[in-house]
């Protein structure tokens, strides 16, 4: 059951979130191995679902009260109340007691302090992930890999992984993700769930342990449109802690989504919506069994009554040098309060100050993040900052006007999530050159700040899914929502459960 | 423009970095109090110590500050500033970077202006900008640690940057005082230097008239004006002494050692050259509309410039006096006060820089403290207008107020006996006794002896035990030594 | 371009990271592979384009939003050290710095 049912089933008490969690918290604690939780306090998690249950027995729970949930553990849990630690999957926050809940994970639990009450969701606990969210494999977390449900020998994708996983091995039935450059919708497409990354400014940053700040995006990792939408209406909205929280009123996105499209029957319910096809989208490099899914999955969409346009994105390569400076840049930065001296790592030796910033950091910092901090502390340095962080702002402004121009044409783009399904771990091996390429189809969206989702769309070789990528215009959730949905109720893909599970 | 002073042959040329820390509630990136002397770090917040996932929101209060600086200078106040970040490690450092503006600042240009031994100077002002401050390292007592507290962390600041343009340590310390005057007078600033409040970095260089500009040694944290001034002529001798003996001024930032008398280079902070500016992408433009500048401009308050050149024109008082009555706007306030209640402004303002000042000095007090009210000084310069008591009784009588206060003026005149003999009959006698007892003196006078006169006069003022008025006494001797 | 072992010296020391010799030679083979697909990016011509900051001013001008001046953060200290490696009667402790 999605957590649209289960909250249903709650409401109508015909099962209690103390069963629902307790029955969770055993799946768990059976698939360790797989490497999805870092942390879970069944104790709290229990005693939240309890509270869940007399809320509802007094007829004050809402849609999503008493419904279980995990969080990425790049949002920040209060230690004092959650018994969670915040480490970002990296050695230099191991044990980390924040003082504070990040604004999603408040408003999906208890509520912000001094704001309304949360969605009341009860949280079993803290999801893996690539250290400080700078992956697409999760190998990069300091607290080992994840391991893709639907083939244990293969990666869930990243740096949301643990999310993925653990929403495909059914293990939650809805988690939190961020996404910087890709990180909901790639492993969302690799572990064959539902993900949702919204416009950027939709979602509170506050309480999300910072990677790139100009990209980083929080959304929602379910099984189905339904749920995103559910959770995404729960997680959302204006945060005056946020300098970048976009000041819209809340949105509805479960009645959005369900808003018939003028012109539309029950058999075509995208009657009059133009997607739009980059070629760039579909290059000769395309691994034939993603082509072939995505393709059937556009061959669907036609059906319920889209209609598919030729469009261009001419910069789409150029997205991931651009992307490589810009984000690294900002993250170069972001990191350097990671010094071992309020908090956090610091080393057993050091001969003095300078010493001890070194070797704390060093000892910290896994390899791929220090690669990303050499390369945004190079480009920022002196000389070198207008031919490489001011030029790739210069293009990031031309990425989002050739969106603009294709959004004249269509109304949704799409096109695949990456260019294959889940690799083997350990099979991309020390080339990360070679993880960057795989990001070109996600970095564009993140690099213009638009929403972009990753649905189900059928499966590749070695029965390894294959996700498809909707992008929407700037705070228009709502109609990539509604073409996800409707490709749900035509097709079962998001329905399919691992083997073994 | 006065050609400048030289020292031993040099053209000394000053520039200044001034911190002024803004009097908010709150700081400038977060809800934590900035009240001065907390306990160590009960006043630095989840956002001031960086904590994960924390993030900046900007302060109205500190741009609302920063906008009536710029308007006060007569500057360029930006219509969209740019907040970047300054990336360096250090502990008082809590985030690994310093927000401030670097290519856009909030404030652009404007001049401010003083007067140096009475003549009026004018020191452009190349920018000021806002941006939050560090925390303080402690390095006694944490047994060879150092500890760090960072209440201080995230205060605002308003950096306000001069052009090189001061030629003198005198003319810089009279920029500082009218800068520190203007911040406080504007409310931006309480202007407590002991606490930090307005740290002064002076840019030292010099150089033969008419070359190229020096290399600059950066004089950090001269938080008194004296040792501004000591500081800067300790300085300008020892990069003279350095030419002098044919070795290069090597560009540094250094400190003031008040005790050793001397400026001592800094231990380089690292690669304090490469700070990685980039514009934060927490925080997006700054933008200000000229309504805003308009109705901050409309609630500020008369400039003590123009406050100056009213009372000089409007009250015939001279340069120095109209400065001297702006020092404060309590001390302006005051000198309305006291020429509207005694009708005569030159004698206000004289009392208010001589006895007044003076007294304040020696007793450490402030204008507001003054003991001896408006009313009552006002009351005692009516009598010196009137003659009723002479200068130096006045000033018996002040004293005597003041050691006193509350004490009535007309009653210490009478008490004290120092009303002056007004009564003309009365002085007739006098002089008529006094001419009759020094025949000798008047034969003198007669014989063309001026000096006789004098003793005349003195006679007349001992017979009226000083109570007369000396010039009322001359008349009538003349008078009576012409009759006969 | 290429860089160079000096260079990668350089950025870790201002990005204060110790690497051992292996590392950075690792690090410089592996930088010079990444500033190779760069290379593309820097001959494009950007001449009167507009930077893009920030997302939010992608269609419309962003501009910052203001707090009122209220101190709203009571004194959270002992919540806030939880998690430090080395206080003092509520200071973080560090080597000793030289001035």
């Amino acid at each position: 059951m999605g957590i649209a049912a289960l909250g249903r089933a709650l409401a109508a008490r015909q099962l209690s979130s103390v069963e629902l969690t307790r029955e969770l918290l055993g799946a768990i604690e059976r698939q360790r191995d797989l490497g999805a939780f870092l942390a879970v306090d069944a104790e709290r998690a229990l005693a939240a679902a309890a509270a869940a249950d007399a809320a509802i027995a007094r007829g004050e729970g809402g849609p999503l009260t008493g419904v279980p949930v995990a969080h990425k553990d790049i949002f920040v849990t209060d230690h004092a109340r959650s018994g969670l630690p915040s480490t970002a999957g990296s050695k230099m926050l191991a044990g980390y007691a924040s003082p504070f809940d990040a604004t999603v994970v408040a408003r999906l639990g208890a509520g912000e302090p001094a704001g309304p009450p949360g969605a009341g969701m009860v949280t079993l606990g803290k999801l893996n992930c690539d250290e400080f969210a700078m992956g697409s494999s999760n190998e990069n977390s300091a607290f080992g890999a994840v391991r893709n449900p639907w083939d244990r020998s293969r990666v869930p994708g990243g740096s949301s992984g643990g999310s993925a996983a653990a929403v495909a091995a059914r293990l939650v039935p809805a988690a939190t993700g961020t996404d910087t450059g890709g990180s909901i919708r790639q492993p969302a497409s690799f572990s064959g769930v539902t993900g949702l990354k919204p416009t950027y400014g939709v979602c509170s940053r506050w309480g999300m342990i910072a990677f790139a700040s100009s990209l980083d995006q929080a959304g929602p990792l379910a099984r189905s449109a339904e749920d995103c939408a559910l959770l995404l209406a729960a997680m959302s909205g204006f945060d005056e802690r946020d300098a970048t929280s976009a000041e819209r009123p809340p949105q509805d996105y479960p009645a959005l989504m369900r808003q018939p499209r003028p012109g539309a029957t029950a058999a075509r319910p995208l009657q009059g919506l133009r997607i739009g096809l980059p070629k760039e989208f579909f290059p000769a490099g395309l691994a034939a069994d993603v082509a072939a899914a995505v393709r059937a999955a556009l061959a669907e969409l036609e059906k319920l009554g889209a209609t598919l346009v030729e469009v261009s994105l001419p910069r789409t390569e150029l997205a991931i040098p651009v992307y490589y400076l810009i984000a690294p840049a900002e993250a170069s930065s972001n990191l350097g309060r990671f010094d071992g001296v309020r908090y956090g790592h610091r080393a057993a030796q050091y001969d003095d100050l300078l010493d001890m910033y070194k070797k704390t950091r060093s000892e910290g910092f896994g390899p791929e993040v220090k690669r990303r901090i050499m390369i945004g502390t190079y480009v920022l340095s002196h000389g070198y900052y207008d031919a490489y962080y001011l030029q790739a702002q210069k293009l990031r402004r031309m990425i989002a006007d050739d969106f603009q121009a294709c959004f004249q044409a269509c109304d949704l783009i799409a096109g695949p999530v990456a260019p294959t399904v889940a690799w083997k771990i350990g099979e991309q091996g020390d080339d990360p050159v070679k993880n960057y390429l795989a990001d070109i189809f996600t970095l564009p969206a993140s690099l213009a700040g638009l929403p972009g989702m990753s649905v189900p769309a059928g499966f590749g070789e070695h029965g390894m899914p294959v996700g498809l990528q909707l992008i929407g215009n700037y705070f228009d959730e709502a109609t990539l929502l509604q073409a996800a949905h409707a490709l749900q109720q035509a097709t079962d893909f998001h329905t399919r459960v691992p083997a073994g599970v | 423009m006065p050609a400048s002073p030289l020292v031993r042959g040099y053209e000394v040329v000053i520039g200044f970095e001034t911190h002024t820390q803004l009097s908010t509630a709150s700081k400038i990136f977060s809800g934590a109090g900035t009240a001065f002397g907390a306990a160590p770090n009960t006043q630095a917040c989840a956002v001031d110590l960086a904590l994960p996932g924390t993030l900046p929101v900007l302060n109205r209060g500190a741009v609302e500050r920063a906008i009536r600086f710029g308007v006060a200078v007569g500057a360029k106040v930006a219509p969209q500033s740019i907040f970047a970040r300054k990336n360096y490690f250090y502990p008082d450092l809590p985030k690994g970077y310093q927000i401030s503006q670097y290519e856009i600042p909030v404030v652009q240009g404007g001049r401010v202006e003083f007067l140096l031994d009475g003549a009026p100077r004018s020191v452009r002002l190349t920018r000021a900008h806002l941006e939050e401050d560090a925390g303080k390292s402690l390095h006694e007592g944490y047994s060879g640690a150092t500890g760090i507290d960072l209440n201080r962390a995230g205060t605002p600041l308003l950096e306000i940057v001069s052009e090189p343009d001061m030629r003198s340590s005198a003319e810089a310390v009279a920029y500082a005082r009218a800068l520190h005057a203007l911040v406080v007078w504007l409310d931006i600033c309480d202007g407590n230097m002991q606490e930090g409040s307005f740290r002064c970095d002076a840019n030292v260089s010099v150089r033969k008239p008419g070359a190229a500009y020096g290399t600059r040694r950066e004089i950090k944290n001269l938080n008194s004006f004296r040792f501004l001034q000591q500081a800067i002529d300790i300085e300008v001798q020892w990069q003279i002494d350095r030419l002098e003996d044919g070795l290069a001024v090597e560009q540094a930032t250094v400190l003031f050692d008040p005790d050793a008398g001397e400026t001592r280079a800094m231990r380089s902070k690292e690669d304090a050259h490469d700070y990685r500016y980039f514009p934060d992408p927490d925080l997006p433009p700054l933008v200000i509309e000229p309504e805003w500048v308009e109705r901050v401009r409309a609630a500020m308050p008369e400039l003590p410039a123009a406050m100056a050149a009213r009372f000089q024109q409007a009250d015939g008082l001279s340069a120095d006096a109209g400065a001297a009555m702006t020092q404060s706007l309590a001390f302006a306030r005051c000198y309305e006060a006291l020429r509207d209640a005694c009708g005569q402004p030159r004698l206000a303002a004289n009392w208010l820089m001589s006895q007044v000042s003076k007294r304040l000095n020696d007793s450490g007090l402030s204008i507001q403290a003054m003991p001896v009210t408006v009313p009552s000084l006002a009351g005692l310069i009516r009598r010196v207008a009137d003659g009723t008591v002479s200068g130096s009784g006045a000033r018996q009588v002040f004293d005597a107020l003041w050691a006193a206060p509350g004490g009535e003026v007309d009653a210490l005149i009478e008490s004290m006996g120092l009303r002056q003999m007004s009564d003309a009959g009365a002085l007739q006698a006098l002089v008529d006794e006094v001419l009759a007892a020094h025949p000798k003196s008047v034969a003198e006078f007669r014989a063309g002896k001026e000096r006789a006169f004098n003793a005349l006069v003195g006679q007349v003022m001992k017979a009226s035990a000083g109570k007369a008025n000396p010039a009322q006494a001359g008349e009538l001797l003349r008078q009576r030594l012409a009759e006969g | 371009m290429t860089l160079t072992l000096q260079d990668v010296s350089r950025i870790a020391h201002l990005a204060r990271l110790e690497l051992s010799d292996a590392e950075r030679s690792r690090m410089l083979e592996q930088l010079n592979g990444f500033f190779g697909i760069v290379a593309r990016m820097s001959a494009v011509d950007t001449r009167g384009v507009e930077p893009l900051y920030t997302p939010l001013s992608a269609v419309q001008a962003a501009r910052l939003r203001l707090r009122e001046d209220r101190v709203t953060e009571p004194d959270a200290r002992a919540a806030n050290q939880r998690s430090a490696p080395a206080v003092d009667d509520g200071l973080f402790l560090v080597p000793r710095v030289i001035e």
